[in-house]
């Protein structure tokens, strides 16, 4: 007979937050859980996020990322998330579809970028080329084209109560549902 | 001897119908629900969304073309048909360019409304992200193709109802897309009207009134607190009751 | 725009200005003027008095009518994947090689411009092209190279030499049809002696079943147009052969023509319409005039027109309709779409073309083939037809047979013939796989070679596609995904979403970038598309990637990226506009794989 395996301690379980091409407003309704934000925090421990200020994740249970992937630095989050997190979850309409980022789309990257930057009064004006600043992608993607997702959350953003109510089901074994007030794309 | 009486059956419920109703209309009428797009009530049914896709006595097919039959066993609410109807919603929604925070049509939207009713999440699909026109040339309204669906019911409100022929489909496969029949294209230069039965019947944004973007504020929206299902059959009362909606 | 009326003017007159032969007017107009340009569109529009958007409705949903200029020489490579393995590409690079052109770019002196088609049912003769709609065949680089010379010199097809225009019949087993020889009118002779509903207890003895490969008993099409309410009654023949890998129908058109003509006229002679359309695919045009000229004939021998054979009450004549490149039209409701002078979008069935056809009236679409048939039955009656074949299968079927096999063309066997017999007669006892029924068919792995042409085990239009040792099936499986997207009409959601889909996703794979992930994905996709698209191309578009993906998996299993998911682009390369507006190449403007 094999052995039984040994009877495993429920641990606490490591969340890390991330935006890559977003406005943070996600992040605000994770915030806007107000006291129940303690009620998760006594489940779970956060690694890298916008709130613990840590700028490296480490191995975490559960990841959420908001916003589309617009340059090549959201590419290099994305995908150390996706490394290290077992779970990871597109938060928002950004991270699902590319939301208002992914609106540039139809528009032809260069002329965009003169626009920004080279149609001004002051002849020196140039398209910035300093190797601190990420290149942008030729168009906007969800994150589910450049790397696995788990789950989605959609929204822009998720209320808060969605937020709980997907969290609290991830975090106690039950696959996350929304119910029809909670479920929005907008 | 008996007369062969006109029901049969949908998902183990009996419905009755009248001769030459369609399963979706007899449907609706005893106040069941199939999801819908581009069947609508006023118009000869079309066929092309196939969200409303049922089985028919072990056999696939569309509920608004199919005509109710004595003894027909019909199968639509549940998880198999429900999760070909998600992956439809998903193929439309990575097809277009559906931005619904920036849509005005946004809680009044049915494609929206049926992809809360069946828990999509999101669009799963790489999105095809094509490059289509928006058009606001016309005084009265917007066209914004990005949110087009091509359930060519702006086609058929325009040719058999206002009889102008302003809406077209052309193209084929993922080309698929509606012009508009004027010296430029354009809306603006068209024949038509903001009062056209053209201009009310777009489930989706694609044809907008202008001036009367997010007057109805969220939370008050058609779809914000009922159901696509509830607001269809609620709809489909007051028609038959003769009330206006 | 003198020069545009007066091109225009005896092309709108010979059809008499009628809107629903609109399709016929822009491929005579192309004709004339290379293109359909604005002025064109215009001038059509307002002769037919219809709105202009009607004209982009057809240009931009027909394959070959073109509403931006093309080229005086428009060439298109057959891109089958009998072409392919016949080196199409390699023949089609070395083309775009001598003109310094990329495929669909037309020449900056808009001589000519070089792009790919679907099938053109040249198969057992290929690799394939047309040249402003005519076919050469048997291409070699050599022909290239002579080709490229005449456009060079702007010579007129006419003054091509003729041979690379020949299209051989490659006749390899003829059995009671491709066999018989038959006086002109002997059919139509034999149906009247036998009369109207004496030839229809004959066509129901056979159990004549149609050879387009949905086999549905001919006679009961027949009877049920025969006895619907209407005012006219028409008889189309469905010669618009797309199906990838089919050819029989254009040997029949080209040396069996008055057997077919004849089964339509029985056809009418039975439902009692005196109307035919012969559906012609734009591809086989080279056939349009040898087929006038066959009417032209059965029209002086009274076979044709009123009183035909001097029966008085039996008129019926036949016109010929082209299509414009779209395989769709090959589905009885969006030909008859197509015949009636708009884009061919298959209609809701029921109704059937039977009760509600052409212009809504009784109508019979039946395959070229089906109608040879009735002239068999004609001449031999219905007992001795259904002797031959099956039981369900009554009868013989003409395969056409090409991809790696000694002896590619037509062969007709009684229904019941193995696999493996067909294998032998044509060369290729070794194959590796067998593709039958064109792109929409199934595919076959050795160890069920023994199975039987017949609509109750392997049921075929036709089509019957080789694959020897060494074949890639996954190459045919994204050549098939590239044919489906290209032809879906769009008009439903499954099909026009799903097709594109599974390109991409088929199209990833070979890029490399393919996981697990995406033959999952492929396989449900297979399922939607069986189960909820509107017509027979929806449902059929992924059948022969499920039997390839099931059969040959490692085909597939091979290209998939180590990674359990990858993008299907290439990240770096998403950046290099970004890098070019810069000026910059340093670490950190590259994104490296995914580690």
């Amino acid at each position: 007979m094999n052995a039984p395996f040994p009877p495993r301690a429920k641990k606490r379980l490591k969340i890390a937050t991330a935006t890559l091409g977003g406005c943070f407003g996600c992040h605000m309704s994770l915030l806007d859980m107000d006291e129940r934000f303690l009620d998760l925090a006594k489940l779970v421990d956060f690694d890298r996020s916008p709130l613990t200020d840590l700028k490296h994740c480490g191995p975490c249970d559960i990841g959420l990322i908001e916003g589309a992937v617009c340059n090549a630095e959201n590419v290099h989050v994305l995908r150390e998330f996706r490394a290290q997190c077992r779970t990871l979850i597109a938060v928002g309409a950004c991270a699902i579809n590319g939301g208002l980022p992914a609106q540039r789309n139809p528009l032809d990257l260069s002329d965009l970028m003169r626009k920004v930057y080279c149609d001004r009064v002051d002849d020196t004006a140039q398209i910035p080329d300093d190797p601190e600043l990420p290149l942008m992608l030729d168009k906007v993607y969800p994150i589910h084209e450049i790397v696995r997702i788990d789950y989605l959350i959609p929204g822009c953003p998720p209320s808060a109560d969605a937020l709980w109510k997907f969290l609290t089901d991830l975090i106690e074994g039950r696959t996350p549902r929304l119910d029809y007030a909670h479920f929005r794309f907008d | 001897m008996s007369e062969i009486l006109a029901q049969f059956m949908l998902d183990g419920h009996r419905i009755a119908f009248e001769p030459g109703q369609t399963i979706l209309q007899a449907a609706l009428a005893a106040g069941i629900y199939i999801p819908h797009l581009c069947a609508h009530p006023e118009f000869t049914p079309h066929g092309s969304c196939k969200l409303c896709t049922v089985m028919v006595n072990g056999r696939n097919g569309s509920a608004c073309t199919i005509k109710a039959m004595p003894g027909q066993d019909v199968l639509s609410d549940n998880p198999d048909l429900n999760s070909r109807r998600r992956t439809l919603l998903q193929m439309l929604f990575a097809e277009g360019n559906h931005f619904c925070p920036g849509c005005e049509k946004s809680g009044n939207c049915q494609l929206q409304a049926l992809a809360y009713d069946l828990e999509m999440f999101d669009p799963h699909f790489a999105q095809f992200f094509p490059a289509r026109e928006a058009d606001g040339t016309h005084p009265e309204a917007f066209l914004d193709f990005n949110r087009c669906i091509m359930c060519e019911l702006c086609v058929r409100a325009s040719r058999d109802v206002d009889g102008k022929n302003v809406f077209a489909i052309a193209g084929r496969g993922r080309d698929t897309h509606i012009i508009v029949n004027s010296p430029s294209g354009k809306l603006g230069d068209s024949a038509f009207s903001i009062h056209d039965k053209a201009a009310q019947v777009c489930p989706v944004g694609a044809i907008l009134p202008k001036e009367v973007g997010f007057v109805r504020p969220i939370g008050e929206r058609l779809y914000d607190h009922d159901t696509i299902a509830e607001v269809a059959l609620r709809e489909e009362a007051g028609a038959r009751s003769g009330e206006v909606t | 725009m003198a020069s545009i009326d007066s091109a225009l003017e005896p092309i709108l007159a010979r059809y008499g200005r009628e809107p629903s032969a609109l399709l016929q007017i822009l491929r005579d107009a192309q004709e004339a003027c290379d293109w359909i340009s604005p002025t064109v569109r215009a001038e059509v529009a307002r002769a037919l008095d219809i709105p202009a958007t009607q004209i982009d409705c057809l240009t931009r949903f027909y394959a070959h009518l073109y509403d931006e200029p093309r080229g005086r020489y428009r060439v298109l490579f057959s891109d089958n994947i009998t072409d392919r393995m016949a080196d199409a590409p390699a023949l089609m690079a070395r083309m775009l090689e001598q003109f310094g052109l990329e495929p669909g770019e037309v020449s900056p002196d808009g001589l000519l411009s070089i792009a790919t088609t679907s099938c053109t049912g040249m198969c057992d003769q290929g690799p394939a092209l047309l040249v402003n709609n005519r076919a050469v065949t048997r291409m070699t680089p050599e022909r290239i190279d002579a080709i490229s010379a005449l456009i060079r010199a702007r010579a007129p097809l006419d003054d091509w030499p003729s041979h690379f225009f020949e299209v051989h019949d490659n006749i390899r087993r003829a059995d009671i049809l491709l066999g018989a020889t038959c006086a002109s009118g002997e059919a139509i002779r034999a149906a009247l002696a036998r009369g109207r509903d004496g030839m229809f207890a004959e066509m129901k003895k056979s159990n004549l079943r149609g050879r387009g490969g949905a086999g549905f008993t001919t006679a009961v099409k027949w009877e049920a147009c025969r006895d619907a309410p209407g005012e006219a009654r028409f008889v189309i023949c469905n010669a618009d052969e797309g199906e990838p890998g089919t050819f029989k129908d254009r040997v029949l058109l080209q040396s069996y023509a008055g057997r077919v003509f004849e089964g339509m006229a029985i056809a009418g002679y039975v439902t009692g319409a005196n109307k035919g359309f012969l559906y012609l695919r734009g591809e086989y045009s080279y056939l349009r005039a040898p087929l006038e000229a066959k009417l032209a004939e059965m029209r002086r021998e009274n076979l044709l027109g009123d009183a035909i054979c001097g029966d008085a009450g039996f008129s019926f004549d036949i016109m010929i309709h082209m299509g414009a490149g779209a395989y769709i039209c090959g589905e009885e409701t969006a030909l008859i779409e197509s015949l009636e002078g708009k884009a061919g979008k298959p209609r809701i069935r029921p109704p059937f073309p039977a009760t509600y056809g052409y212009l809504g009236q009784p109508t019979v679409v039946n395959n070229v083939e089906t109608l040879c048939k009735a002239t068999e039955i004609a001449i031999q009656g219905g007992a001795f037809y259904a002797g031959q074949g099956t039981q369900q299968s009554t009868g013989t079927k003409i395969l056409s047979v090409s991809g790696d096999c000694e002896r590619p063309g037509l062969y007709e066997y009684p229904f019941g013939v193995s696999i493996a017999q067909v294998l032998e007669d044509c060369g290729a006892e070794d194959a590796f796989a067998v593709q039958i029924g064109g792109a929409a068919g199934n595919c076959l792995a050795p160890h069920e070679f023994d199975r039987c042409i017949a609509f109750e085990d392997v049921p075929t239009a036709g089509a019957f596609m080789v694959f020897g040792q060494g074949r890639d099936m996954f190459e045919t499986a994204l050549n098939f995904a590239n044919f489906f997207e290209h032809e879906s009409c769009g008009f439903c959601t499954p099909c026009r979403v799903g097709t594109a889909i599974v390109a991409r996703m088929m199209n990833k794979i070979d890029a490399g970038h393919g996981a697990r992930y995406e033959l999952n994905e492929l396989n449900r996709l297979d399922v939607l598309l069986r189960t909820s698209s509107h017509c027979g191309l929806g449902q059929s578009a992924t059948m022969a990637l499920r039997d390839m993906m099931q059969k040959f998996a490692p085909a597939f299993e091979r290209r998939l990226s180590l990674k359990d998911f990858e993008p299907g682009f290439d990240l770096d390369a998403a950046l290099a506009e970004a890098r070019a507006l810069t000026g910059r190449d340093d670490e950190a403007a590259h994104l490296g794989a995914d580690s």
